[in-house]
Parts: structure tokens; C-alpha cells; sequence
């Protein structure tokens, strides 16, 4: 077998230099995922410009550094404001007047919304790649042992967990929590009980660009080429991750966010002649947890009134 | 009026349209010509598009993916022989298949022919899946199969597409095509099966206790919009006389999805009516992505990627304010056409309640 | 002979019996009805024979126009459809966009034996069963007084005759076994009365055995050949108007126990 032969000739250092990889790789899927989830769980929709969401705070805080030189630590908190607020902002003016429409209206304006987004990305900041400002602090290697691992690698991990508690902390212990989760178990009931629903629906997109922004700026600086069309990919593998963890489950986003990041690097790591196809790879693992368990691996079971 | 002399007019029109196609073929330029014969290739997708989604009411995302495989086996097989070594020059073509050339033809047919039965072998797991479910497993096919010919060099020439295909920027012919696909899914549409798509749209619940195997319809719908799709992607890829997996990103799905949300879901002559207009809007746009001078002053909005913004911001207010689009599900019809010549008027008072 | 039967289904949705071993014997042109108070599990027994859920444990059996008893437990809603069995919806559910005709005429599909090549051009074979069913729903809407309507939007109808469609959209099945799920649901006495009358008319002249759930006793003791009556998924009664009206267990699941007698 391949495989093990691929397994046997790899030194300590390379597989914990892999599984680092992964736990970073699934620790932005899990942050961006986390907005996906929200949303669907309120919303019943796929906010398909979240993607486009996370280019855009890359481009936020490219300019903050590059342009304005703005300290890094200054840009992240300026990226994540102006980011919740293109969140909303979003959700104000493409989703909000189609709050009663069928749902393919509402699916087709959320496409329309991210097409626009790299459209404008593409005409403002024009299509090619910038190079993510480098942050040294973040970038030096540590080593442990015979491994080098760059800092980011540990923060991004500990910044997506810390981000989880917050969020569980807001969604379980607070006034704006318990709306969220009213609303999401059941959207008529609540708003008639008095709950302004779309104050809490900005509120959960502003959460989740939020989120999404921090995700942003760590990718920026681990994977530093930002483009335009940079945010589909990951925003289509977050969605995945999302339903694969159990659609409207947060524990669940960050749980397929950790499974597709980790899959995808070992199998560049493992399969290096399957590498062509790592972008299918959260594809594939869509349809067979459809297949199996459509609710996803934490989700509840929904069925149809008839 | 009678349904014979309906019929003779209907076939008055396709002569006439014929006929005009043949005049644009002998009196236009090549560049005029090219756009009318694209708007004519995205009509046939955006048929196709709307047998799933406008009439069975599945929001399928996938016509990228399945017009590439009509664009690859067009591209692949109808490259001649000779050619075939300097095309496949970074990996040399399969044996398998580096000789065996087809007339144009066959290859379109092929082409199609492949992309519904890989619609039919994608269908069974994902036509289970409803609404963002379907359209985001769509996509992800779409992209597979871009993926899998990025990677398959020996038969696709992978990321470096494959050029010296035949052209073809004939109107007459591509009318005969569109005509052809426009004859096809009208008589579907209007047959039981066409009903039976159009149940499931509506509630596909009910449609199963009227004895409509949901499924078996489903995979159906799915498997004719990848036909037509995969037809249209061969001819797109005459036109072009190259293709490149990066033609077929799924972005390129959402220009027919544009097509059919502004023609009308469920509109057969409303799909056509938004293959012209996009396709022609598309095309005049481009003045936005050219420098503009008024008055001696550069206006600065002017530059390239202008015009994709504009086209995206339409995109968004044509499903804003504008959601039934052009035709809604209603059809032109001959009666419809004659009660507009009568009283031009009376059809925008009845806008206004829809 | 028993044209549908079942050998004690039981539904179980996670810890909730919605349905306990439930044995059913409907006769051939009977007409039967099931009745209990919400939440009994009654829309769940429709559900199972129609094949929209799986019972979890027991059979269903159905006896084909040749005699011939069949299993449909587990079935396609589809398939159980074509084998004759029609069901209405608690709540309406017509082609909401579609005409009262399409309504009615898309029921005949299920007998279509042509395929889909030859229906979508239109072949001789294929029009002249479209012919032949066109005329079948002509005749049909003719009868049931929907004809002169037939090209309005079924949404647009008033409710009374929403319903009456939903059944007529059943009967183009051409079922041996009708299901009604509370045809006379929010439907006034007057209404009621002719609901009854068109469900006799019905049932005489299309030969049909009914199984309806029914809530307006009026329709149900008028019209029944035998009431079964289900309470928190429980048989607890089974037999005629007379008997039913007269069962102890059933006066106290529709009028509560009171628990110091």
C-alpha cells in the first residue's frame, strides 16, 4: 500500500507539522462556519455572500495596514467593526425586503448579493492578488523540538476557542442570546410575543461577520494572496461545514469546520497525488453525510407537516 | 382564434426568424454575429435551466459543470487528428482516444448525452435535497466535474484547455438549435409529464399522492436540463473555438440564473426574452468598462470591472422589485399578442395587481 | 371481503406512540370513519396507509381490483397511489398556481403508459390518451359542477370549493379507496350538509369504498357504515353510529373522566 508507505517515510516533524496545518485550516472553516450556521438558523437560508463577507474584511484590514498604517492590533478591532456592519448592512437591503417572499427569491438575491460583493471587490481593489501585509509578531517560527511552527498557528486555534466561548456565553446567557435562540426555534411565535425580530436578525449577522472577520485577518496572514474571488471557496466549504456539523448547531459548525480542514490537508499530505482534488473534498463529504444523515452529525430531526 | 391558424402563424415565425438568421449570417460582421449567436446558445441554457427550476421548481445550480462536459467532448473529439499533438503538447493525448475523431455533430449530441447521464448518476443523491440544499450540492458538482477536467490531462489537456476546436459562428445554424430545443421543452412542458414537473413545483407532497413518482420526475427534469445544457456548452465552445476549465467557474451559472429570474421562472418565451436581453445587456455594458470623457472631464467611474458591478447590481433589483421578471409563468401567446395590438394598455393595468 | 386491512400498526416518533397497534377491516364500498379528539393520531393512520411514513412495527394490506391482497406497507406514496388508494389533505393542498382543469387532469398521470419521449412529441399513441383523459376530466368537472370554472387559478376559489376540488383531484385517480382528511373542516352546517350529500353521491356512483377523519359528528353518524375512534393513538371503539354513540369509553375520551366518580 501507498499509503503506508507515504505514512512510513514521513518524519515526526512533517505529520506534526501537517496537524498543525489542520487545526489551523479547521479553526478558520470553524469561525467562518459559525456565521453560516446563524444564519441558517434563524433565517432558514444560506447567506451565500458570508464568503465574500470574510474577502471583504481581508481588504478591510489590507487597507488599514497597508494604506493607513494602522498597528496591527488597531486594524483587527477596526476590521471587525466595519465588517459587522457590511454584514448588516447586507442583510438590510438584500435579505430584509424579502423577508415574506418565496424562498428561491430569497436564495437568488443572496447570490445576486455575493456576486455583487466580488464584482465590487474586483472593480475597486482590481483582480489581482495583494500581498496580506506581513505582522512579524504573528509570522516568527517557534520550534519545538525539531519542529518550526509559526505563531499564527497557535494563535488561530486559541482565538477560535476563545471566540466559541464568547459566542456561547452571548447565545446562552444573555437578553440578545435568548431572543436569537426564540426566534430560531420558532420565528412566528416569537415575533408575536413581542421580540423585534430584525433587530435580532442584525444582531446575529453582525455576530457572525464579526466572527468572520477575525477568521478573515488570520487567514490573511497565514495564507497572505487576497483576491477578489478569494472568499468562495472557503465560504462554499464553511456552508458544507456547517451542514456536515448539523445546520443551526454552533458546536456542530466548529465541528465540521475542524473535520474538512483536517480531512483536506491530509489528504494533501497523504494522497499528494490527489491534491488536484482537495477542493472536492468537502463536496464529496456533503453528500455522503446528506446521504446518511441529512440532519448532520449534531443536528435535530426536522420532518414535514402533512 | 382557431388552433390551426395558431399553429400556421407559429410556424410562419420560425420561417421568418429562419430567414432572418440567414440575413444576419450574409449581412453582419462577425463581431454582431458572434453576440447574436451567443444570445441564441444562452437561450438554449437558459431553456434548459428553467425545465428544473422554473417548472419543476428544483433551484439546481449545476449548468456550468454540465455545460462544460458538452464544451469537452465537443472540444476533445472534434480537434483533428493532426492537430492533436501540438494542442497536447504538455501531456500527450490518451491513446484511447487520441484518434478517434467526430463529426461536429455527433460531438454536440455526445456532449449531451454525457451530461444527462451524469446528471442521472449525480441525481440520486442529491435530488433527495431541497432548496439551498440542492442548489449548494449542485454547485459542488458543478465545480467537481471542473475540478476532475482540470486534473484529467491525458483526456482534457487539464488547465491549459484545449484550442484549434472547429468554429462555428454560423446564425443559421445555431437558430436551427435553439429552434429545435424551443420546439422541444414547449411540447414537454405542455405534455402529462410537463404537468406532472409542474405538480411537483407546486407542492410535491400532493404531487406523490396523485401517484407522481417523485423521484423518477425529478431526475428526468434533471436529466433534460443537462442535455440541452450540455448542447448549449458545445456549441458555446465552437463559437469560442477554445475551451479552458476556467470558462466554466460556477459564476457563469449565475448569467443564466439571471436570464431566467428576469425572462420569468416557468416562462418558456420569457427565457428567450432574457437570453436577449442579458446576453445584449451584457454586451452593451461594455461602454462602462471603457474610459468615459464628458466634456473634456475623465469621468473616473469608467474602468474595467464597471460593468460586472452594474450587471450584478440589475441582478439584485430585478429580484428586489421586480421578482416575476419579465413574463412571470405566463407564455406569450398568439391570442395574448393579438389583445396587445388591440389595446396596448389594458396589459400594464393588469401588472399592476401582480 | 376487506379491501384495506392492517394487523396492528404502531407509530412511534422518538419516546411518542402516536399510533398503537391499530387493526383496521374496511369492507369493500363502505364507508368508514375515523374519529377522536385532537392530537389522536388519526392524520398519522392516513399518513402510514398512504405511505407518507413507515409504520414501525405491524402491516398493511390492500386488495387489488383482481382480488388479489397485497402488502403496501412501506410503499412509495406513489406506488400506493397508483394501486388505487386517493387521499384529501387536513390542510387543502391544491397546485395552488395551476387551474381547477390542470388540478384535475395532472391526477390522470399516474395511468400514463406511454413514455416520455413519445409524450413530449406529441406521437399518436400519446395524444390519443391525452384525448382520451382530457375527455374523462371534461366529463368529470361536468359532474361535480367545476366545468364552467375550470380555468380559474385553484388558489382563487372560494374554501367550500377548494375541498370540493381537492376530492374531485382524487376521484381523476380513479381510486377504489378514498381517503378524506376532514373534508368539512371550517365549513359551516350548510356546507356540511352538501359535503355529505356530495360524498354519498360520490360514493355511489364511482363504487368507492370511503375512510374519512371527520370531526363534525352530524356528517360522521349520518353517513358511516362503521366508526372506528382512536384516543392518544389507542383504538378504544369500533362499530356502528348507534354503537359508538352509546360507548362509555368514548363519551369520556371526548368529554374528559371526571375523576372523583
Amino acid at each position: 500500500m501507498e499509503i503506508f508507505q507515504t505514512i512510513a517515510n514521513m518524519t515526526g516533524a512533517a505529520l506534526a507539522q501537517h496537524v498543525a496545518n489542520g487545526i489551523s485550516l479547521g479553526s478558520l472553516y470553524a469561525l467562518i462556519a459559525i456565521g453560516y450556521t446563524m444564519v441558517y438558523g434563524i433565517l432558514l437560508m444560506i447567506n451565500f455572500a458570508h464568503g465574500d463577507i470574510v474577502m471583504m474584511a481581508c481588504y478591510f484590514a489590507y487597507f488599514g495596514i497597508a494604506v493607513f498604517n494602522l498597528p496591527w492590533y488597531i486594524t483587527v478591532v477596526v476590521t471587525v467593526v466595519l465588517t459587522a456592519l457590511l454584514g448588516a448592512l447586507i442583510e438590510r437591503t438584500a435579505y430584509r425586503p424579502l423577508r415574506d417572499a418565496p424562498k428561491n427569491s430569497v436564495l437568488i438575491s443572496a447570490i445576486g448579493a455575493s456576486f455583487l460583493l466580488e464584482n465590487l471587490a474586483n472593480y475597486l481593489f482590481s483582480g489581482r492578488p495583494k500581498r496580506f501585509p506581513r505582522i512579524p509578531i504573528l509570522e516568527q517560527n517557534v520550534s519545538l523540538g525539531s519542529v518550526q511552527i509559526q505563531v499564527i498557528s497557535f494563535v488561530i486555534p486559541v482565538v477560535t476557542i476563545l471566540g466559541l466561548l464568547i459566542l456561547l456565553h452571548i447565545v446562552n446567557h444573555t437578553k440578545t442570546g435568548m431572543a436569537m435562540r426564540a426566534v430560531s426555534k420558532d420565528y412566528e411565535i416569537a415575533r408575536v410575543m413581542g421580540i423585534n425580530i430584525d433587530n435580532v436578525i442584525s444582531a446575529t449577522f453582525m455576530i457572525g461577520s464579526a466572527l468572520a472577520a477575525v477568521g478573515a485577518f488570520m487567514w490573511g496572514v497565514k495564507y497572505p494572496g487576497i483576491t477578489p474571488m478569494m472568499g468562495v471557496m472557503p465560504g462554499l466549504k464553511c456552508f458544507i461545514a456547517a451542514v456536515i456539523g448539523g445546520i443551526g448547531n454552533i458546536k456542530g459548525a466548529v465541528l465540521g469546520g475542524f473535520i474538512l480542514g483536517m480531512g483536506e490537508i491530509m489528504i494533501v499530505a497523504f494522497f499528494p497525488q490527489l491534491s488536484g482534488y482537495r477542493d472536492a473534498f468537502a463536496f464529496i463529504v456533503l453528500i455522503v453525510i446528506l446521504f446518511y444523515k441529512p440532519t448532520g452529525l449534531m443536528g435535530e430531526k426536522l420532518m414535514e407537516k402533512v | 382564434m382557431a388552433k390551426k391558424q395558431k399553429l400556421i402563424l407559429t410556424i410562419l415565425l420560425l420561417i421568418v426568424l429562419f430567414a432572418l438568421s440567414w440575413v444576419v449570417n450574409i449581412a453582419m460582421d462577425s463581431y454582431v454575429r458572434r453576440i447574436i449567436n451567443l444570445c441564441l446558445i444562452y437561450a438554449i441554457i437558459g431553456l434548459s435551466m428553467n425545465v428544473t427550476n422554473g417548472f419543476t421548481g428544483q433551484f439546481a445550480l449545476g449548468q456550468a459543470g454540465f455545460m462544460a462536459l458538452g464544451a469537452y467532448v465537443v472540444g476533445v473529439f472534434t480537434v483533428p487528428v493532426k492537430l492533436r499533438a501540438s494542442v497536447f503538447y504538455a501531456v500527450p493525448m490518451n491513446p484511447l482516444i487520441a484518434n478517434i475523431q467526430l463529426p461536429v455533430w455527433a460531438a454536440l449530441i455526445g456532449g449531451g448525452i454525457l451530461a444527462a447521464f451524469v446528471a442521472f448518476l449525480i441525481g440520486a443523491p442529491v435530488l433527495r435535497l431541497k432548496g439551498d440544499y440542492l442548489a449548494i450540492a449542485t454547485l459542488g458538482f458543478s465545480e467537481i466535474i471542473r475540478i476532475v477536467i482540470t486534473n484529467a490531462s491525458s483526456f482534457t489537456n487539464g488547465a491549459l484547455g484545449i484550442k484549434d476546436i472547429p468554429t462555428l459562428n454560423d446564425t443559421r445554424y445555431i437558430f436551427v438549435a435553439t429552434a429545435i430545443t424551443f420546439i422541444f421543452i414547449s411540447l414537454l412542458i405542455n405534455s402529462s409529464y410537463g404537468r406532472a414537473f409542474k405538480a411537483i413545483r407546486e407542492d410535491e407532497i400532493a404531487a406523490e399522492a396523485m401517484g407522481i413518482d417523485l423521484y423518477k420526475h425529478k431526475c428526468l427534469a434533471f436529466m433534460i436540463s443537462a442535455f440541452f445544457a450540455g448542447i448549449g456548452g458545445g456549441l458555446y465552445a465552437m463559437l469560442l473555438g477554445t475551451v479552458d476549465p476556467k470558462n466554466f467557474l460556477f459564476t457563469l451559472t449565475y448569467n443564466f440564473l439571471l436570464i431566467i429570474v428576469l425572462g420569468g421562472m416557468g416562462s418558456i418565451t420569457g427565457s428567450m426574452l432574457g437570453a436577449i436581453v442579458v446576453t445584449a445587456g451584457l454586451e452593451y455594458l461594455r461602454v462602462f468598462d471603457e474610459p468615459l470623457e464628458l466634456f473634456g472631464v475623465n469621468i473616473p467611474l469608467f474602468r474595467p470591472g464597471f460593468r460586472m458591478v452594474i450587471f450584478s447590481i440589475l441582478l439584485m433589483i430585478c429580484v428586489l422589485f421586480w421578482r416575476h421578471g419579465i413574463m412571470g409563468t405566463k407564455e406569450f401567446t398568439w391570442d395574448g399578442a393579438r389583445e396587445f395590438v388591440k389595446h396596448p394598455l389594458r396589459m400594464f393595468h393588469r401588472k399592476g395587481v401582480a | 371481503m376487506d379491501v384495506l386491512r392492517t394487523d396492528g400498526i404502531t407509530m412511534q416518533f422518538g419516546g411518542v406512540r402516536a399510533v398503537s397497534d391499530l387493526k383496521l377491516n374496511i369492507q369493500e364500498g363502505e364507508i368508514v370513519a375515523l374519529i377522536g379528539p385532537n392530537g389522536a393520531g388519526k392524520t398519522t393512520v392516513f399518513n402510514m396507509v398512504t405511505g407518507v411514513y413507515k409504520p414501525t412495527s405491524g402491516n398493511i394490506f390492500y386488495t387489488k381490483e383482481t382480488g388479489k391482497e397485497v402488502n403496501i406497507t412501506g410503499k412509495k406514496p406513489s406506488d400506493i397511489a397508483k394501486l388505487g388508494i386517493a387521499r384529501t389533505f387536513q390542510n387543502i393542498r391544491l397546485f395552488k398556481d395551476l387551474t381547477v382543469y390542470e388540478n384535475v387532469l395532472i391526477a390522470k398521470h399516474l395511468h400514463l403508459k406511454s413514455d416520455f419521449l413519445s409524450a413530449t412529441l406529441h406521437l399518436p399513441w400519446y395524444m390519443k390518451e391525452e384525448n382520451n383523459d382530457k375527455k374523462e376530466v371534461e366529463e368529470l368537472l361536468k359532474s361535480v359542477n367545476l366545468w364552467d370554472i375550470r380555468e380559474e387559478k385553484s388558489s382563487s376559489l372560494p374554501y367550500g370549493q377548494q375541498r370540493r376540488l381537492e376530492i374531485v383531484r382524487a376521484l381523476a385517480t380513479s381510486p377504489k379507496v378514498l381517503l378524506l382528511d376532514e373534508p368539512a373542516a371550517g365549513m359551516n352546517p350548510n356546507e356540511t350538509e352538501d359535503l355529505t350529500g356530495f360524498i354519498k353521491e360520490i360514493h355511489d356512483k364511482f363504487k368507492l369504498t370511503v375512510f374519512m377523519i371527520e370531526h363534525h359528528m352530524d356528517l360522521v353518524m349520518d353517513i358511516s357504515d362503521c366508526i372506528y375512534v382512536l384516543d392518544f393513538g389507542e383504538n378504544i371503539a369500533k362499530g356502528t353510529p348507534d354503537e359508538i354513540q352509546s360507548n362509555d369509553r368514548v363519551i369520556q375520551a371526548y368529554l374528559g373522566v371526571d375523576e372523583d366518580a
